[in-house]
């Protein structure tokens, strides 16, 4: 995506050099094409996620080459793999610990509904914890998946207004049960589909 | 074995030709000589052991639930025994409520290359509680956390029992029993209310986190570098 081909960036040949573009376009620009990302790998996702980062699908060509093993310089957070409930705590520091602007991606079954992991131990779905931007579907995704992923992640960014400030905005978790979103909303997000809803909770 | 040649490496390939492999194909089921340690331990400890089972030519051997400590130890200091790695300690129940829940020690002679299953019956009734053997193999401090974190079985004597894969504050009971719902007691929102009030950090006890409190156990040259101040790496006098 060059500068040069935005219909509004004009590049006057001859004489000075400048050009005229949006503020809006050449700030999306610069922050869609040098994402860094803050992988939270945990399963076999991540397994694809480093083939992706790797020189044969090369992540570099998207300016995400630096992979950012500290939340405070990440820019979106790739979650590769099934989350406990025991790293639920864990996943919301790093989110809430990383700076604005910041997205998420959430790759693999696992981690955007629990995926077969159906259990009394794996969070159903990591947008119960934080807000998700992107679900990569696939067990694994190919690393094709999660290019097509980080892509989509690139146009959504393309389309942001920074006059929209609800964008920007930190999630507030409710500071008694460190939910961000309804209790029922999570109850139902977490429902058993496919083959699983032939169990019950009861047990045996 | 010759046991007074505890040791004799296997070298591919050097096996008799007629040797049979000793894959499960050649093994009886049921049935067949049993580990000497069987024997052994019948001799020394008598009505304490209570069954030995010989399953695919391993041998299992049902003990009483308060010599457990006693013999674990003693199949290791043995000199004819010498059962020093301590594998596995788990626990199985049955979806039968009438069998008793077995807790299952795995020992291994690294000397002899022999390999012990060792069992002890927790019927209806009785408390799920047996001696810790940590005193004898330290190995068994994570195993037996783990057992008691998945079962629910104590083990007297362990100096810090309590739960390792499930967070300490974990209140719905214990996972790999058989009347635990698979997905777990609590709906998804309470699951996850309660992991998230969680503090990350609050899940190690200091004892584990203070090198301060290690001080004493280090090495008696380290002990004097870090006395004297010595930052690693540093080169000092030049």
């Amino acid at each position: 995506m060059g500068l040069s081909e935005h219909p509004l960036a004009q590049i006057v040949q001859g004489g000075e050099p400048w050009m005229t573009t949006r503020m809006d376009f050449l700030v999306n620009w610069s922050r869609a094409n040098s994402l860094w990302p803050m992988p939270f790998g945990t399963a076999c996702c991540a397994i694809e996620f480093m083939a992706a980062a790797a020189n044969k699908f090369d992540l570099a060509r998207f300016g995400m080459e630096r992979m950012s093993f500290s939340p405070r310089q990440a820019d979106v957070l790739i979650c590769a793999g099934r989350v406990p409930f025991k790293l639920a705590p864990v996943m919301r520091r790093i989110w809430q610990q990383m700076m604005q602007p910041k997205w998420v991606i959430s790759m693999g079954a696992c981690a955007s509904t629990g995926g077969m992991f159906d259990s009394y131990a794996v969070v159903q779905g990591i947008d119960t914890i934080v807000p998700v931007d992107v679900y990569v579907p696939g067990c694994p995704p190919r690393p094709e998946g999660l290019i097509y992923g980080i892509m989509l992640l690139q146009k959504k960014i393309m389309a942001e207004r920074a006059s929209d400030k609800s964008l920007r905005q930190e999630m507030e978790p409710d500071p008694r049960s460190q939910l961000y979103i309804p209790p029922a909303a999570i109850d139902e997000l977490s429902e058993p589909f496919g083959n699983s809803v032939h169990q019950t909770r009861s047990g045996l | 074995m010759n046991s007074s040649a505890p040791f004799t490496p296997v070298i591919a390939g050097s096996a008799a030709a007629d040797s049979v492999p000793a894959t499960p194909k050649n093994v009886a089921h049921r049935g067949g000589p049993a580990s000497p340690a069987a024997d052994a331990l019948r001799q020394r400890f008598g009505a304490a052991v209570q069954r030995v089972d010989v399953v695919w030519g391993e041998t299992t051997i049902v003990v009483d639930s308060a010599r457990i400590a006693e013999i674990v130890s003693w199949l290791r200091d043995d000199p004819a025994q010498r059962y020093d790695f301590l594998a596995d300690i788990t626990a199985v129940e049955f979806r039968d409520a009438e069998q008793p829940i077995e807790v299952v020690w795995h020992v291994r002679s690294l000397a002899f290359r022999r390999f012990l299953r060792l069992k002890v019956l927790l019927g209806q009734g009785q408390p799920l509680q047996v001696p810790s053997v940590w005193g004898i193999h330290k190995s068994a401090d994570w195993l037996e956390r783990e057992c008691y974190d998945m079962f629910g079985i104590t083990f007297t004597g362990h100096p810090d029992l309590r739960r390792i894969l499930m967070w300490e504050q974990y209140r719905e009971g214990y996972p790999l029993r058989k009347d635990f719902p698979l997905r777990g007691r609590f709906s998804r929102s309470e699951q996850l209310r309660q992991a998230l009030s969680a503090n990350p950090e609050a899940r190690y006890s200091m004892d584990e986190l203070s090198i301060a409190q290690a001080f004493e156990d280090l090495p008696n040259d380290m002990r004097r570098r870090l006395s004297e101040g010595e930052k690693t790496g540093e080169k000092t006098g030049e």
